[in-house]
């Protein structure tokens, strides 16, 4: 369980794995949603002005390898209490936004022992509906402009123009979307045992909520909130389904001020 | 079968319609898949058309054509959502013809054991006429299969390696305990009639792929590929001489083009614009279900969302042949519609036969878009009385493998 650096790509288990570190202090492991995370977002740097922030993009994602047999949200989360292990890391923050999200909870279900706080952001991974209640947007069955309508406060900032944009982040898209439904196509977005097993997450817990976000409800974060105990809820303004994108210096001030980190 | 028997070189024409719904072609909110609402049916109507579409191929039957059915999920262009119900029909009607699926869609099937039991029984029953087609399903149906794109060829070949080992195991059950599927007591009741097992046929538009199946030695389709197709031929040749085998004979190549004929070309030329309503209503789908996540390569993704998509289909001068907006002339160009005279359909068919370097397998849409029953009866009798008698004698040429694949 050595990790083996070759920046940015670690190799952990076995697995090729794009990983940056910023700044220095308690260990901060952010874990990105499904349109995975570019290194030049602000959040980052907010975030690394307090904290060490250990960014991966998840197998799949990325420059990140996958081996064949990883294709559930529970394989990433073994994975990645791998590299808590590998990485030596303790009193961790974990912050996940939506896909990150459901594989922060998953982790936490199974193991809080490296970490302190857990943040959970527009996460997915629960279904509490009925099963004819779409809890959660069918994305792939959503054009490019009702997404960015759904998923963003402000949807002109999700325009993205592939044709001027170099090859190598054209390619990371698209390793993005095929990822995504690696992980997510089926059950859709969750796992139905992960409300189950919530309760054995014993750390402090926040939910930020992009409350402008029409891809998950409101009812949908509250109801997950429930589920763990003590967790709170916050709404977070101006921001939709990616708020770490949408208000970066918002999210990382109440990500540092639940942590208690200065 | 070698490439020097006369049988193996004789061309085969299967008649194949896709059993359209065409009455709800001009009324949908831009998608005839996937989401338009099944109101639209009526099912007197469809139970008409059905009948009718099954009488085109006790036709084709009876006149010397082979079939070909196929199935499509949640669709106005397709009303076979399962091919076994024409395959069932058919085996039990039907007396000579070939009976062709292509195919059966098992990239996305969730249950080969169902898969390999339904297809023995066919050939059973029609005393060894199916031919096996196998195909991963075209992107629209999975969402409506929900069978996850994403390593779609995986599975699509391990539920290909369990069917064969289904069709060919007989002494005692067989345990699978693979990726994606699981048996531990796998015995099919009854097994195929023809030994080892049904011919396998795939389809494909990927030089890679094309080199697979010739690696397997499999008959290879391509869809309306026109003057576009001797690229994947000649993959195909590559993979098959690889293995230590001279070249393939045209039996091993099939190609599925329109077909319109009739006595006077003009007829002739309205009934080409009638069935190449298949080509213009095909690809009107709501635009997030042409391409789910992991159908395409990452490198085809990439090549998508920078704009560039390779045309599919090009005349035999270079020009490309857009087959949605494409008139009869460019449609004939292209190599997706034989259409005119007898005369004038053999020749545009050898041309073809004879660029492709060998094309044993006619895959005839001689049914499609809005032709009506009595031009259906019309031109696939004058083919069968008129063509295919010429195209029985037409000596395939045999190309050798290049390298340019």
């Amino acid at each position: 369980m050595n990790v083996v650096a070759d920046q940015p790509m670690v190799t952990v288990s076995g697995v090729r794995l794009e990983l940056i570190e910023r700044g220095r202090g308690r260990p901060l492991l952010f874990l990105h949603p499904g349109i995975g995370i570019e290194h030049s977002a602000p959040v980052l740097e907010h975030l690394a002005r307090s904290a060490r922030v250990i960014v991966p993009s998840h197998p799949g994602f990325g420059r990140s390898d996958v081996p064949r047999w990883m294709n559930t949200v529970d394989d990433l989360a073994y994975f990645y209490l791998d590299l808590l292990e590998a990485l030596d890391l303790r009193d961790v923050v974990l912050v996940g936004v939506s896909l990150g999200g459901w594989i922060a909870a998953a982790i936490a279900v199974k193991s809080t022992e490296r970490l302190s706080a857990l943040v959970l952001a527009n996460a997915i991974g629960i279904k509490p509906g009925d099963r004819e209640t779409r809890d959660i947007v069918d994305i792939f069955a959503a054009t490019d402009e009702e997404l960015a309508a759904l998923a963003w406060h402000d949807p002109a900032a999700a325009v993205r123009d592939y044709k001027t944009m170099p090859d190598a982040e054209v390619t990371i898209a698209a390793r993005n979307r095929e990822a995504l439904a690696r992980f997510a196509w089926s059950p859709y977005m969750h796992d139905p045992k992960l409300p189950h097993r919530l309760h054995r997450i014993r750390i402090p817990t926040l939910f930020l909520w992009g409350a402008s976000d029409r891809i998950l409800s409101d009812a949908y974060g509250r109801a997950y909130c429930a589920l763990i105990p003590g967790a709170q809820f916050e709404p977070i303004g101006q921001a939709g389904h990616f708020p770490h994108l949408e208000q970066p210096e918002a999210f990382a001030r109440r990500v540092l001020a639940f942590a208690g980190i200065k | 079968m070698s490439a020097a028997s006369p049988e193996s070189s004789s061309m085969k024409v299967f008649h194949f319609t896709e059993q359209p719904y065409f009455p709800a072609w001009e009324d949908h909110d831009g998608s005839l898949r996937v989401n338009l609402p099944n109101r639209k049916l009526d099912p007197k109507v469809a139970a008409d058309l059905l009948h009718r579409y099954y009488d085109e191929w006790l036709l084709a039957d009876e006149i010397g054509l082979d079939i070909m059915i196929n199935e499509h999920h949640q669709t106005a262009t397709c009303m076979c959502s399962t091919a076994v119900v024409p395959l069932a029909i058919l085996a039990r009607q039907t007396k000579r013809a070939r009976l062709l699926v292509l195919g059966y869609p098992i990239g996305h099937r969730p249950d080969p054991l169902r898969a390999a039991e339904e297809l023995a029984t066919i050939d059973v029953i029609s005393r060894g006429r199916l031919e096996m087609g196998f195909i991963k399903g075209v992107p629209y149906e999975f969402p409506c299969s929900n069978q996850n794109p994403v390593g779609v060829m995986d599975r699509f070949w391990e539920a290909h390696d369990f069917i064969l080992k289904a069709m060919t195991s007989h002494d005692a059950p067989f345990n699978w305990e693979g990726e994606y599927f699981h048996y531990r007591q796998v015995n099919v009741w009854p097994r195929p009639w023809q030994q080892p097992h049904p011919p396998i046929w795939s389809t494909t538009g990927s030089r890679n792929n094309a080199r697979v199946l010739g690696e397997r030695g499999y008959v290879m389709a391509t869809l309306g590929t026109g003057y576009n197709t001797r690229p994947l031929y000649d993959a195909y040749r590559d993979g098959y001489v690889s293995k230590g085998r001279p070249a393939p004979a045209a039996d091993r190549f099939a190609y599925l083009g329109l077909v319109a004929v009739a006595r006077d070309e003009a007829e002739a030329r309205r009934r080409g614009d009638l069935v190449a309503g298949y080509l213009r209503t095909g690809t009107i789908v709501h635009v997030p279900f042409r391409n789910p996540p992991g159908y395409l390569s990452v490198e085809d993704n990439a090549r998508l969302l920078k704009g560039q998509t390779p045309p599919r289909t090009r005349a035999k001068d270079g020009r490309v042949v857009d087959m949605r907006s494409g008139n009869v002339q460019d449609l004939i160009d292209g190599g997706v519609l034989f259409c005119g005279t007898p005369d004038q359909v053999f020749e545009q068919i050898v041309a073809f036969c004879d660029y492709c370097g060998g094309m044993g397998n006619l895959l005839m849409m001689g049914q499609a878009g809005y032709l009506n029953h009595a031009d259906t009866v019309d031109s696939l009798t004058l083919f069968a009385t008129e063509v295919l008698p010429r195209l029985k004698d037409y000596r395939q040429p045999v190309a050798e493998a290049t390298a340019a694949a």
